[in-house]
C-alpha cells in the first residue's frame, strides 16, 4: 500500500471530490446543527466515527454478504454504531446531544455514510474503507465548521463560543447578525461556498442546460 | 379537540415544514425537484409513507419499547424493562419493511399509481424526512390521533416545499446564471430565500 494512496484517499475527499459541495450527499442532517461551532464540531465527529466504523466492518464481511439482502445489512450495521454514538453522547455529553436532538439519530440515513459502504467499503479492503470513512468524515466535518465558524461569527459574534466581535449587548460594537442563525442563513453559506469552491476549481461547474445567447436575433422567417 | 389537531396539522404544514426549517430530506429535495411531475410523484410517495409509518413506530414505541411497555405482556419483571435505546433501530426497520410492503401491494392492487411512483418509493427508505419525523414524533411524545396528524401533516408540507422549488427550477433553466453558480449553487440559495418566505408563518397558532 503506497504512502501516496493512503494520504490520497484520506485527503481527495475533503476538498477535490467533497461529498457535500460536489455531491450533494448528507446535507439533510447538517445544516440545522450548524449555528455554533461546538455542535457542529461534535456532529462532525459522531458523522466520522459512524463513517469509518461502518466502513471498516462492511468491509470486514463483504465476502459474506448475499448482495440481494446488503442494503438491510448496511443499514443494521450503520443503525447500531449510531446507537453506539448517541448513548456516549448521551452519556458524556449530555448538553450538546439534548442540542442536537434527532439530528444524531439521522445519522442512518445520511446519505454520505450508506453510499460509502455501498461504493468503497463493498469493493476494498478494511484498512483503506477505513481511510476512506475518516477522509469522507472529514471532509463532511470540514464544511459543517466552516459553516458553523460563518453562522456563530455572524451571528453571535463568538468562535467556540468566545467572544471576538463583543456585541452590542455586552457593550462593545458588533451588532449580531440574527438571521445567521435562523435556518435559511444555511442554505446561503452554503451556497455560496459552493460559489467560492467552484470559481476556483473550474472543473467542478456543471454545463448549463440553456445557453443565452446576447442580443439573439429571432430566427422566425416574416411571414409573407 | 378537532381544533387541537387542525393546530397540529398547519403547524406541521407550514410553520415547522421538514424540508424548510429543519432540513430533512435534503439530499432527494435537491435531486428529484428538477420537474415538477417527478416532485409531485415522489411528494405523494412521501404523504402515503409518513402517514403510515409515524403512527406505526407510535405503536411500537408504546408497546414494545418504552419504559414498562412491556407490563401487557404480563410476565414477571416485564414492567422494568426499558428498551428505548433500540429505538433507532427498530424506526429505521419499520421504515424499510414497510415500504417495502407498500411497493408491493401498490404493484399487485394499484399497479397504475405504482408505475407512477416507480423509483421513488424505494428511494424513500433513507429519507430523512421520514426517519425525522419518527423521531421528532418521540421526542415531543405525541399520541396516536396525534401521531397521525403529524405524520400526514409533515407529508403534505414536504411535498409542498418539493413541488414550489421544482416550479421555481424550471424556469430558473432559462435565465442567465453566473457559471459557477449554476447548477447546486443557485438551488441552495432558491432554498434559502423559500425558506426565508416560509418563516413569515412562525407564531400562526389556531
Amino acid at each position: 500500500m503506497a504512502a501516496d494512496s493512503v494520504k490520497n484517499t484520506v485527503l481527495s475527499p475533503v476538498f477535490k471530490n467533497n461529498p457535500i459541495a460536489l455531491q450533494v450527499l448528507g446535507i439533510c442532517s447538517a445544516l440545522a446543527v450548524t449555528n455554533s461551532m461546538k455542535v457542529s464540531l461534535v456532529m462532525g465527529l459522531a458523522v466520522i466515527a459512524v463513517t469509518a466504523c461502518s466502513n471498516l466492518f462492511v468491509s470486514l464481511i463483504r465476502h459474506h454478504i448475499p448482495s440481494s439482502i446488503r442494503i438491510i445489512v448496511q443499514m443494521t450495521i450503520i443503525a447500531s454504531l449510531v446507537i453506539v454514538v448517541d448513548q456516549v453522547l448521551k452519556a458524556y455529553a449530555y448538553e450538546i446531544s439534548k442540542q442536537l436532538s434527532v439530528f444524531v439519530g439521522l445519522i442512518i440515513t445520511n446519505c454520505i455514510v450508506m453510499g460509502r459502504a455501498e461504493a468503497y467499503a463493498m469493493q476494498n479492503g478494511p484498512a483503506m474503507s477505513f481511510l476512506d470513512g475518516v477522509g469522507n468524515g472529514l471532509g463532511y466535518a470540514v464544511i459543517l465548521l466552516i459553516v458553523g465558524f460563518v453562522r456563530e461569527l455572524f451571528g453571535s459574534g463568538s468562535v467556540f463560543g468566545f467572544t471576538v466581535l463583543p456585541t452590542v449587548q455586552d457593550g462593545g460594537w458588533y451588532v449580531p447578525n440574527g438571521l445567521m442563525l435562523l435556518p435559511p442563513s444555511a442554505f446561503f453559506v452554503i451556497g455560496l461556498f459552493i460559489w467560492i469552491l467552484r470559481s476556483v476549481r473550474s472543473e467542478q461547474v456543471e454545463k448549463a442546460e440553456y445557453r443565452i445567447v446576447a442580443n439573439s436575433k429571432a430566427k422566425i422567417k416574416e411571414s409573407v | 379537540m378537532f381544533e387541537h389537531y387542525l393546530s397540529l396539522f398547519v403547524k406541521a404544514v407550514f410553520v415547522e415544514n421538514m424540508a424548510l426549517a429543519f432540513f430533512l430530506g435534503m439530499c432527494t429535495f435537491l435531486a428529484v425537484s428538477k420537474k415538477i411531475s417527478s416532485a409531485i410523484g415522489l411528494g405523494i410517495a412521501v404523504v402515503v409513507v409518513l402517514t403510515i409509518t409515524v403512527p406505526v413506530n407510535n405503536l411500537i414505541l408504546t408497546y414494545l419499547l418504552k419504559e414498562g411497555a412491556l407490563t401487557w405482556t404480563g410476565l414477571e419483571g416485564a414492567g422494568n424493562i426499558d428498551l428505548s435505546f433500540l429505538g433507532l433501530l427498530s424506526y429505521i426497520g419499520v421504515i424499510a419493511a414497510l415500504v417495502q410492503i407498500l411497493e408491493m401491494f401498490l404493484d399487485k392492487f394499484v399497479p397504475a399509481l405504482y408505475n407512477a411512483l416507480g423509483v421513488y418509493l424505494p428511494l424513500i427508505t433513507v429519507n430523512c424526512a421520514i426517519l425525522g419525523a419518527s423521531l421528532f414524533m418521540v421526542e415531543r411524545s405525541y399520541n396516536f390521533g396525534e401521531s397521525v396528524v403529524y405524520g400526514a401533516g409533515a407529508g403534505v408540507g414536504w411535498a409542498l416545499a418539493i413541488t414550489a422549488l421544482a416550479g421555481i427550477r424550471e424556469k430558473l433553466k432559462y435565465s442567465d446564471v453566473p457559471a459557477s453558480l449554476q447548477g447546486l449553487g443557485i438551488t441552495f440559495i432558491t432554498v434559502g430565500l423559500m425558506s426565508l418566505g416560509f418563516m413569515s408563518f412562525s407564531g400562526i397558532q389556531l
